[in-house]
């Protein structure tokens, strides 16, 4: 499987690419599902794979469809393998690698939008340009959605429309995105015509 | 109005400051208070240096804060077009000038967790209103500031005495330097680094961060490049229906400039892209000397940067 | 300190009325006159159309830098109720702080230049002391230190001034929007916005982007400096005269499009036109973005024979695609129909004042 191509969409919709290795003190990679490829493909490509792994950092959890590639993963033989159960419980680990981090840092994320979303947002949160976080897409293209109107979020959005799952309103997936909360928007559809709901489609799979 | 609005001002203060530095205090004419201003400003003053009009940039040195007056530094430099000359041999206590409002394309992020500096010669006058500000307005820094001697380091004794430990100075006589690969592993994330100062050590230490993995946004530089001399060289101005000569101490704007043509500008040093000019047709070689465009459009030669850029050839078109 | 507003605030200019609930917001026959009627042509088509703001015709809209009108209270009023129920319509992210003083002094000295019987400003050093009748304030506090100010400076000033303001930060060649007082936007989310660049904002405007509006938009405000403010127009159209047209409370104020009659339209349909003006900021290089709304029932706007001969005109030609993104296709047959009362089809003469 190779990187995910998206249709042409609006400029708020993110754009992924390739992973490539750089130079770094420490190569910090955030990862899941079939994001494991991604990043077994990239240290392929380095020019000094043993030095590159020596100075790196992964932190991997499942995918929202199930793909667990751990076992390919850790036996790339970085110098710290850590498995998540779940993204929840990946950030906090995270938090605490990016606080005693330094400059000379270089990211590197793939797998699923929710996960790369949420690793962006935190990493951009220390101050680290997000322009130089690398990004690639694999996988699941399920959404995570925000409810313009309760501000909630709801995780692995497959269907449009679909019922938030915090305030129960009917809400059609936008494409306009925001980088700050790692998600998609959500907009009530049937406002001008309550109960008025167009069937759901599965649009993200 | 090309290059936007402008303040009446008034020399209060030359100061020698070294055997190559001059400063120069610019108080309102009419008595008022200068605009407050972002560290990292310049400002671009007008001379009329003996019937050449020239508009030179200059680093705005002094405090944001202080709106009593504007400061600026003012190297000299023997082997230029003038302008640094004419300020250094014409310009007195209690003349009238004009100067832009601030402009500034050296700013600090402001999200930044840290600023790390890094200042060459004549380099550190725009580091000196933005640590003004940081110090005032609160934030972390250090800078790291190297001159050719003691002597020429203008300001460090100030700048030490007033943030002790932030400030680490380099003397070439003296054959120090700062350990750039030291200093870079050692940032905390969220770091945002600023050169200013010659040519060569901006690029080495661009490229030093680079190589050691630090991110291209969070680096940070400016260098104004003067505008250089040349063979004089024919331009036709298509939309104004005119033919120019551009002389060897002219610049390609300076010479639209002064055929009566208002072409738009900012910076008049190659940074900004305002005065970004299409070729109608061009036969012979665009010299490009600006540092907006890219290597494709500069390989293209459909766009020039007037205020820097020079020609050699036959003909030059452009649509001005 | 605080920012209620007395109520003996309204006088014989000053209009009581509201803009939710009973709706008895209204123009005056001078309010009529001095409506900023955004169409200059039969014909409208999306354009960046920036121009010098600042100075204008003597008793307009366009004469002041931050106009107040005869609805100055009554907006204010609302705009406290919205926070009130939804207080992340004002975010501003902390490295903007600057910013928000910037546009503090900003206001203040202009409004104390152009209404000096409405506002005073006077400074001793940095010990400020702002007085703002209509709303019945009279503060002193110390500029740059928030812990004199009962909100942060952007919250405090906007609270006390018309119209949306976004600040932009500019990084990168870019503009981001990183504050903004946002209650009587024309359907974004300062929520779901706050923090992108300035393409990314716009991202949802259909049409514009192909044609590079966006692109060369951007590249004029990145040179816009310190001293020369500019403005141009925007408009749309509301049902009743509601400022609060959120995505937030889409649920509440979207069944009313369904509401329009033949009978009503005069009196709830209103077009709202947005005044909006761009301030260079000295300290902290940011942009201010002022988004003032003006709103004129039809009734009030076919009393001038011109606005109703071309407001008739616009609306029956215009693109499809520009009425359903201004969300009022679902309505435009049916005021075509109502404003062709008002179109006996003579010329009209250019430009958009009413007097002219």
């Amino acid at each position: 499987m190779s990187k995910t191509i998206f249709p042409t969409a609006i400029k708020s919709r993110p754009v992924y690419g390739v992973l490539e290795p750089r130079p770094g003190a420490l190569h910090l990679v955030v990862a899941d599902g079939e994001g494991a490829a991604a990043v077994v493909d990239m240290v392929a490509k380095a020019e000094d794979t043993a030095r590159m792994l020596a100075a790196m950092h992964i932190i991997y959890t499942p995918g929202p469809n199930g793909t667990d590639l751990s076992f390919e993963l850790e036996a790339l033989g970085a110098a710290q393998f850590y498995r998540s159960p779940t993204i929840p419980t990946l950030l906090p680990r995270l938090a605490r690698v990016l606080d005693g981090a330094h400059m000379g840092t270089q990211f590197y994320l793939a797998g699923t939008e929710g996960l790369m979303g949420q690793a962006e947002r935190d990493i951009m949160a220390t101050g680290v340009p997000w322009r130089d976080i690398q990004k690639e897409h694999r996988g699941s293209t399920v959404r995570r959605v925000q409810c313009v109107h309760c501000k909630g979020i709801t995780e692995n959005v497959a269907l449009d429309p679909f019922k938030c799952s915090h305030c129960g309103l009917n809400l059609f997936v936008r494409d306009h995105y925001s980088r700050r909360l790692a998600a998609f928007q959500g907009v009530n559809i049937d406002a001008e015509d309550p109960g008025q709901v167009p069937p759901s489609v599965v649009r993200f799979q | 109005m090309s290059g936007g609005a402008k303040l009446k001002v008034r020399v209060a203060e030359v100061v020698t400051v070294n055997e190559m530095i001059k400063r120069f205090r610019f108080v309102r004419l009419d008595g008022g208070l200068m605009p407050a201003f972002s560290g990292g400003s310049h400002t671009v003053v007008e001379m009329d240096d003996h019937g050449t009009r020239r508009l030179n940039p200059y680093s705005l040195m002094s405090n944001p804060q202080d709106q009593s007056g504007y400061e600026i530094s003012v190297r000299r430099d023997d082997v230029g077009r003038g302008g640094s000359l004419f300020m250094h041999n014409h310009i007195v206590p209690g003349m009238a000038m004009e100067i832009s409002y601030p402009v500034n394309l050296f700013a600090l992020d402001t999200r930044a967790k840290k600023h790390l500096m890094i200042a060459g010669g004549i380099g550190i006058t725009p580091f000196l209103s933005q640590i003004a500000q940081v110090a005032h307005l609160g934030g972390q820094f250090e800078l790291h500031y190297s001159a050719r001697s003691k002597v020429l380091g203008a300001y460090m004794d100030t700048l030490t005495v007033a943030h002790p430990g932030k400030v680490h100075c380099y003397f070439d006589d003296q054959k120090q330097s700062v350990d750039l690969a030291r200093v870079l592993s050692m940032q905390p994330l969220g770091t945002h680094l600023y050169v200013c100062g010659p040519k060569g050590m901006i690029n080495w230490v661009l490229t030093t961060a680079a190589n050691m993995g630090w991110p291209a946004h969070a680096l940070h530089h400016e260098e104004f490049i003067a505008p250089g001399t040349g063979k004089p060289f024919e331009v036709k101005l298509a939309a104004s229906q005119k033919t120019i000569i551009v002389g060897t101490n002219q610049s390609l704007l300076e010479a639209i400039e002064a055929a009566g043509v208002d072409a738009p500008y900012l910076c008049r040093g190659g940074a900004c892209g305002q005065c970004e000019t299409s070729v109608i047709a061009c036969e012979g070689t665009i010299l490009h000397r600006d540092h907006w465009l890219t290597p494709q459009e500069h390989a293209e030669d459909k766009k020039i940067m007037p205020c820097v850029s020079r020609f050699e050839g036959e003909t030059l078109t452009l649509d001005r | 300190m605080s920012l209620d507003i007395k109520p003996d605030t309204f006088d014989d200019y000053f209009r009581d009325e509201t803009f939710r609930d009973d709706f008895t917001y209204a123009n005056s026959p001078q309010g009529i006159l001095r409506f900023p009627f955004p169409f200059d042509r039969d014909d409208y088509t999306y354009s960046v159309n920036m121009e010098p703001h600042g100075g204008g015709r003597k008793g307009s809209v366009f004469e002041h830098a931050f106009d107040v009108d005869e609805h100055y209270p009554a907006e204010m009023i609302d705009r406290a109720k919205v926070l009130a129920e939804d207080p992340l319509r004002c975010q501003s992210l902390p490295h903007m702080t600057l910013a928000g003083w910037d546009l503090l002094e900003l206001i203040m000295e202009s409004k104390a230049r152009d209404y000096p019987q409405w506002f005073s400003l006077s400074k001793n050093g940095n010990n400020w002391h702002w007085i703002n009748r209509p709303l019945g304030i009279d503060h002193s506090f110390t500029f740059l230190d928030d812990t004199t100010l009962p909100y942060g400076p952007f919250e405090y000033i906007t609270r006390q001034t018309q119209g949306d303001f976004s600040l932009q930060d500019e990084r990168d060649n870019d503009l981001w929007m990183d504050a903004g007082m946002i209650t009587s936007q024309a359907d974004w989310s300062l929520d779901f916005d706050i923090g992108m660049s300035f393409m990314e904002w716009h991202a949802p405007v259909p049409l514009a982007h192909e044609k590079g509006i966006f692109d060369r938009a951007l590249k004029f405000l990145l040179k816009l400096q310190h001293g020369a403010p500019v403005r141009r127009f925007n408009w749309t159209m509301t049902v009743n005269p509601l400022l609060d047209t959120s995505p937030e409370t889409y649920p509440k104020w979207g069944p009313t499009k369904t509401t329009l009659t033949a009978e009503n339209l005069g009196q709830k349909q209103h077009l709202r036109v947005e005044l909006q003006a761009l301030f260079r900021l000295p300290r902290s290089n940011a942009i201010a973005f002022s988004i003032r709304c003006y709103l004129g029932k039809f009734d009030e706007l076919v009393t001038v024979p011109k606005w109703g001969r071309r407001l008739h005109r616009v609306v029956r030609d215009i693109d499809p695609d520009v009425a359903a993104y201004k969300g009022f296709l679902r309505n435009r047959d049916a005021m075509v129909q109502w404003l062709s009362k008002y179109d006996d089809g003579a010329a009209t003469s250019p430009g958009w004042w009413a007097e002219d």
